[in-house]
């Protein structure tokens, strides 16, 4: 009995964990759903937004307007990077792209660094990190508050996304930019400001997922290198669905923590760092377009 | 230019396909050969042969390594450093482990061994393809590192983590001061670099090509993906498991899991971009710029704002740098410092006449 209970401890715990990934993706698959472009910097701005926050609390501002100017912040931050970055680069190929993200992943680090310093910082957003009483004292399990928060977080915020793609106006264009440019163009629908509200939507995401995070881990360089596990997430999911980075974000929270927990001992740890990439290597020969992900058809 | 082609015809096939056409550009390359093989060892300081120009050649290696897979045959890989992990690993347990291994076949067998990894590591391209294909590639590299770091066979049961790379001995001759090493280096380097500058010119590089601009396309008139694909990610692992196991022996004097990290996979990456995707040339001069920039900021920094300066507000306002100058030669020039040296070379052949 005892082992179906730590086997559902860590079950949880990772899902939990894995709904933090999903943060992170979601900020990708918008951005690559409406202008097709891979932004390897979505780690490097959940930083950014963290570090952002803690710095205005720092400062003395009161939690909501810390919150407010971050917003604010990130939505500049977005819009600056599509018209310095994207425009000039339209129509080129997609990895090119790739690389001027990854060119602007150091912009930005070395930005949040320059402005708000190297250390390490806590953020309090007023949920500790200990386990939740009831349900320990009911299962024995130790299942963490803010992870629950986060989880609960995550959920408000896809599906206020949802309702955002499917009742707004904003909404509608960002779906027709997302099926096809061209036609999206030509009935009317300004190309470059829709891609300058998902970039600043995208940096919204990213402030959520790293004032979650930080306040588990800490505000500090090291998001950037946890960010990367959002790439695993996406190719579980497919580029371009929500529920699909959603669900394989869990999937592979679920599974590291259940690897680290199970193969980890006889291997000597740490496989966390890598297990994710092999599960979507793996996940990659038996579906290449991912769980939801289109069907990628390539013609001569 | 200082000299023209005027006169220099091409006469036959062979006359067209020569690597240098003219033969000023040839006399000119075999001369700075020889000052780089036999001036540069005995005038260089320490300083320029163990900061500059050793990781110079070998971050230049690795790039070629680079340009193969990601320039020529357009399989964008994120996981050189780990491909280069492997061959200083492979060449430190080659020398450890065979008794008088020489140096030379240790180098050769760790770019081998680094090849086959890399071989295993391509067999996702055959799926998949641009993006999803640098993800995996990823895998690669944190998981050469993480298994180089937990199984202590590796690094022959070494508690510090840090182990010291063997003398390099060639023909009993032990190559010990900069400038030997620096010798060696550039020899490998110089070797390989024309091997690669020939790879490309020949079938093996025009299938890499073809399979980069269309790989559907390539199929159907008659290249083999799977032989390709695998065939780039082979020599490109190649190239990387020798620069990583000069890289150990000839740079840094030790062997460590840490030193090959995802940073220098982004550096290498970007020494192609910089210096120019699908060149030789660029090759070199990418990692030149790459390897100098930090350098040359740091200079400029001091010049400015004194030596009171914060060392953390430095290594952040390099970062900004680097990722701007990344970013506007995307925009500006996206072939490169080799693309612009070619222009250079347009406009000095006509200079000083306007056409």
């Amino acid at each position: 009995m005892a082992s179906v209970q730590v086997f559902l401890e860590v079950l949880i715990v990772g899902l939990l964990s894995g709904v933090m990934y999903s943060l992170v993706a979601l900020g990708f698959v918008l951005i690559y759903k409406a202008s097709s472009v891979f932004n390897f910097a979505q780690g490097a701005m959940v930083f950014f937004a963290a570090l952002t926050f803690v710095g205005f609390i720092e400062l003395g501002a009161p939690f909501w307007l810390s919150l407010a100017l971050t917003v604010g912040t990130m939505i500049l931050l977005g819009m600056a990077t599509e018209k310095f970055v994207l425009r000039p680069l339209v129509n080129q190929h997609e990895i090119t792209l790739l690389m001027a993200t990854i060119g602007l992943t150091f912009v930005i680090e070395g930005l949040a660094q320059l402005v708000w310093g190297v250390d390490v910082r806590r953020i309090d957003l007023g949920i500790k990190d200990v386990p939740i009483d009831w349900v320990a004292d009911n299962t024995g399990m130790l299942i963490s508050q803010l992870d629950l928060f986060a989880a609960l977080i995550a959920g408000t915020l896809v599906a206020v996304l949802a309702v955002l793609f499917s009742r707004t106006k904003v909404g509608r264009a960002l779906r027709a930019v997302a099926d096809d440019h061209a036609a999206a163009l030509s009935v009317g629908i300004p190309l470059q400001r829709i891609w300058g509200i998902v970039w600043a939507v995208a940096g919204v995401v990213a402030l959520v997922a790293g004032m979650l995070w930080g306040a588990r881990s800490g505000v500090q360089f090291a998001l950037v290198f946890v960010a990367l596990k959002a790439l695993p997430v996406l190719i579980i999911g497919g580029f371009t669905s929500i529920p699909g980075v959603i669900v394989a974000g869990l999937i592979v929270g679920a599974a590291e923590k259940l690897a680290e927990f199970y193969v980890g001992p006889m291997v000597g740890g740490g496989t966390e760092t890598w297990f994710p990439y092999v599960l979507a290597i793996l996940f990659l020969l038996v579906r290449p377009e991912g769980l939801f992900g289109e069907k990628i058809i390539r013609r001569v | 230019m200082l000299y023209r082609e005027a006169g220099q015809f091409r006469t036959s096939y062979a006359d067209d396909a020569r690597i240098f056409p003219l033969a000023l550009d040839k006399y000119f390359f075999v001369a700075m050969l020889a000052f780089a093989f036999i001036v540069i060892p005995n005038v260089a300081s320490q300083y320029w042969l163990t900061a500059l120009l050793i990781p110079w050649l070998i971050f230049s290696l690795v790039a070629l390594g680079q340009n193969i897979l990601t320039g020529y045959a357009g399989q964008l890989s994120l996981g050189s450093a780990g491909f280069m992990a492997v061959g200083a690993f492979a060449c430190y347990n080659f020398m450890l482990r065979i008794e008088g291994m020489p140096f030379l076949v240790a180098i050769v067998l760790s770019g081998l061994s680094a090849a086959g990894v890399g071989i295993l590591f391509g067999l996702p391209s055959l799926r998949i393809r641009g993006l999803y294909l640098a993800v995996a590639t990823l895998a690669s590299q944190f998981f050469i590192v993480w298994t180089l770091d937990k199984f202590g066979w590796f690094k022959n049961y070494d508690p510090s983590g840090v182990i010291t790379a063997q003398p390099i001995v060639i023909l009993g001759y032990t190559f010990n001061t900069a400038a030997e090493k620096y010798v060696v280096v550039l020899g490998v380097v110089s070797v390989l670099a024309l091997a690669a500058k020939n790879m490309v010119r020949s079938n093996v590089g025009r299938s890499w090509m073809a399979v980069r601009d269309m790989d559907v396309a390539a199929e159907v008139i008659g290249f083999r993906l799977m032989y390709t694909k695998l065939l780039a990610f082979a020599i490109s692992s190649f190239y990387c498991g020798i620069a990583g196991a000069l890289f150990a022996f000839a740079y840094l004097g030790t062997v460590e899991p840490s030193a090959f990290s995802i940073d220098m996979s982004f550096r290498i990456l970007f020494m192609i971009i910089i210096g120019g995707v699908a060149s030789i040339l660029g090759s070199f001069l990418g990692a030149g710029f790459i390897l100098l920039l930090p350098i040359f900021l740091s200079l400029l920094f001091h010049l400015v704002f004194g030596t009171s300066v914060d060392q953390s507000v430095l290594s952040a306002l390099e970062l900004i740098v680097f990722g701007v100058l990344i970013i506007v030669f995307l925009i500006v020039e996206p072939h490169g410092l080799a693309r612009l040296w070619q222009i250079t070379k347009e406009r000095l052949r006509l200079w000083p006449f306007p056409h």
